[in-house]
C-alpha cells in the first residue's frame, strides 16, 4: 500500500526546502502543494493550526510541523539513508548546531537586509561571528554531517539564502578569504544532485534583486 | 586449590567490572537554582534514577567550566557526560532519554507521537522566554497599565496550555513525558507571579493547576524544582537591587 505523504510548502522558504531534501534523498514519493503565504490554504490553517506556517508534512492524513521536527520525523519513519548520526551524543551535537542555525543566523539574516546605519553594521558583525562559530565547527570535514550530507546540511541551507541577500545587496559577509572552510562547503553542497534541485538560487537572486534591489551597500 | 584459584579469579573480574561500572558515568550538571531549562534537566535525571554532580553556577561570574563547556552560548544547563558536554535543556533531555533508554522513557516509542511531543516542546521553548523575561518581568517589575498588560497576556498564555491539556492527566496523553518535562518547571514561580499580579492560576486555569499538582506529587519534579517561596524571595531581593519598593 502506497504511504501517503504531502508536503505543503513555499519554494522560496529555506525551511519548506529543507524537507524536500530530506524526502528526496530518502527517495520517497510525495505530492508537493504549493502555498501562497499570503493567502494561505484552509489545510494549511487547518494542519498548522498554532504556527499557521509551511512545512508542513502530512503523512497518512496526520500532520507534523516545524522543519526540524519533520525532519526528525522523517528519519525515523524512514530509515533508509539516515540523516541523524544514531550515536545519542553525535545526534545532540546536530540537533545543537541545527538549533544555533535557526535560533542566531536565520533572525540576523533576516534582520540585515532591512537594517540600516548602526543597526545593519551591528547585523552584519554579528552575523561573521555565527558564521566563524560554524566555520570552526566544520574544520576539515566534507559536511558538517562528517563524510556525507546530514541534518546539520540540511538545516544550513539558509546559509543559501544569505548568500542571496548578500548578492542583491552588495554585501561582503560570507567571502571565500573569511570563510575558507564554508565557501568550500557551500560549493560542494550546490554540487550535490539532490540539494541543488532544492535551492533555485537564480530563481531566489531574481525575486530578491526585485522586492529589495533598490536597497544597496551604502548605508 | 583449583577452586580457590577459580573463585579468586572471578572476584577479579567482578571487581574489575565493578570497577568499570563505576567509572562508567560521571555526570555532571552546571546550574542555576531557578533556572526553568535547569529544572528540566533535574527531572530527567531523576526520572531515570541517575547519580550526578551538582555544580551551582554564579550567572553574573560564570565559572571557566560553564565558559569552556558552553562557549558557544555560555549559558545554564550544561550536561557533562564523562568529560563531554552537552548543551540546551531540550537537547540535553533527549539526550538523556536516549542514552538510558530502559527506564521511564520520556518520549513515546510511536515516531508520529515523539513528533507531536517534540513540536509542543518546541513552541513551550518559544513561549518561555517572553513567560518570564517580558511578560512576567512585566508583573513583578513594573506598575500600572504596563503591568496590567502584562499580566493579561500572561494569563494568556497559560489559557492557550491549558486548552492545550484540557482533560488529559498530562500533555502527552496518560503518561508523564517530554511535554511536561519542558513546561512544568514554570509553576513554582505561579506563586511569584500570582502574589505580584495579584491574581489565582488555578482560579483562571483549573485544568493547569491540577496538571502542576499531579506533576509535583512526582518524586523526581518535586525534587528538582525550586521553592516557590525562594523564588519568591528572590523576586523581591532583584525588585530591591532595581530599585523598586
Amino acid at each position: 500500500m502506497a504511504e501517503e505523504v504531502k508536503l505543503f510548502g513555499m519554494w522560496a522558504s529555506p525551511f519548506s526546502r529543507r524537507i524536500e531534501v530530506a524526502l528526496k534523498m530518502k527517495g520517497i514519493q510525495y505530492e508537493y502543494i504549493e502555498e501562497d503565504l499570503s493567502n494561505k490554504s484552509p489545510s494549511l490553517l487547518n494542519y498548522n493550526p498554532v504556527h499557521k506556517k509551511v512545512p508542513v508534512l502530512l503523512h497518512k492524513g496526520k500532520p507534523v510541523a516545524e522543519s526540524l521536527v519533520i525532519l526528525e520525523y522523517i528519519d525515523e519513519t524512514w530509515k533508509q539513508n539516515p540523516i541523524l548520526p544514531a550515536d545519542p551524543y553525535e545526534k545532540a551535537m546536530a540537533r545543537f548546531w541545527a538549533k544555533f542555525l535557526d535560533e542566531k543566523l536565520w533572525p540576523a539574516a533576516k534582520k540585515v537586509v532591512l537594517s540600516k546605519g548602526e543597526e545593519h553594521k551591528g547585523l552584519i558583525e554579528e552575523i561573521q561571528e555565527h558564521l566563524k562559530t560554524l566555520e570552526s565547527e566544520l574544520k576539515e570535514k566534507k559536511f558538517f554531517g562528517g563524510e556525507s550530507l546530514g541534518f546539520v546540511d540540511i538545516a544550513a541551507n539558509i546559509i543559501f539564502w544569505l548568500l542571496v541577500v548578500q548578492e542583491t545587496l552588495g554585501l561582503d559577509i560570507l567571502t571565500e578569504d573569511k570563510f575558507p572552510g564554508l565557501h568550500e562547503w557551500n560549493h560542494r553542497l550546490l554540487d550535490d544532485a539532490v540539494f541543488k534541485e532544492c535551492v533555485s538560487m537564480e530563481r531566489l537572486l531574481a525575486s530578491f534583486k526585485v522586492r529589495f534591489g533598490a536597497l544597496t551597500a551604502s548605508k | 586449590m583449583l577452586k580457590n584459584s577459580f573463585l579468586c579469579s572471578s572476584s577479579r573480574v567482578s571487581i574489575a567490572s565493578l570497577t568499570v561500572v563505576a567509572m562508567a558515568d560521571e555526570i555532571i550538571l552546571l546550574d542555576f537554582w531557578a533556572s526553568h531549562f535547569g529544572m528540566r534537566v533535574r527531572i530527567a535525571l531523576a526520572e531515570k534514577g541517575l547519580k550526578y554532580e551538582y555544580r551551582e553556577e554564579n550567572l553574573w561570574n560564570k565559572s571557566r567550566l560553564l565558559l569552556e563547556m558552553n562557549p558557544v552560548h555560555k549559558k545554564v544547563p550544561v550536561l557533562i557526560h564523562n568529560g563531554k558536554p552537552i548543551c540546551e535543556s531540550l537537547m540535553i533531555v533527549q539526550y538523556i532519554d536516549e542514552v538510558w533508554k530502559d527506564k521511564s522513557p520520556l518520549l513515546p516509542s510511536d515516531p508520529y507521537q515523539r513528533a507531536q511531543a517534540r513540536f509542543w516542546a518546541d513552541y513551550v521553548d518559544k513561549k518561555v522566554p517572553q513567560l518570564y523575561h517580558e511578560l512576567g518581568k512585566k508583573i513583578w517589575y513594573t506598575k500600572g497599565e504596563e503591568h496590567e498588560a502584562g499580566k493579561k497576556e500572561f494569563i494568556e498564555c497559560l489559557k492557550f496550555f491549558e486548552g492545550e491539556l484540557g482533560e488529559k492527566p498530562y500533555f502527552g496523553g496518560e503518561n508523564f513525558g517530554f511535554e511536561d518535562v519542558a513546561l512544568v518547571p514554570l509553576s513554582c514561580w505561579f506563586y511569584t507571579y500570582e502574589s505580584f499580579g495579584n491574581f489565582s492560576v488555578e482560579d483562571e486555569c483549573p485544568n493547569l493547576m491540577a496538571w502542576a499538582k499531579r506533576c509535583g506529587q512526582k518524586e523526581s519534579v518535586s525534587s528538582s524544582l525550586a521553592d516557590p517561596h525562594k523564588v519568591h524571595g528572590f523576586v523581591m531581593e532583584m525588585r530591591k537591587r532595581l530599585g523598586i519598593d
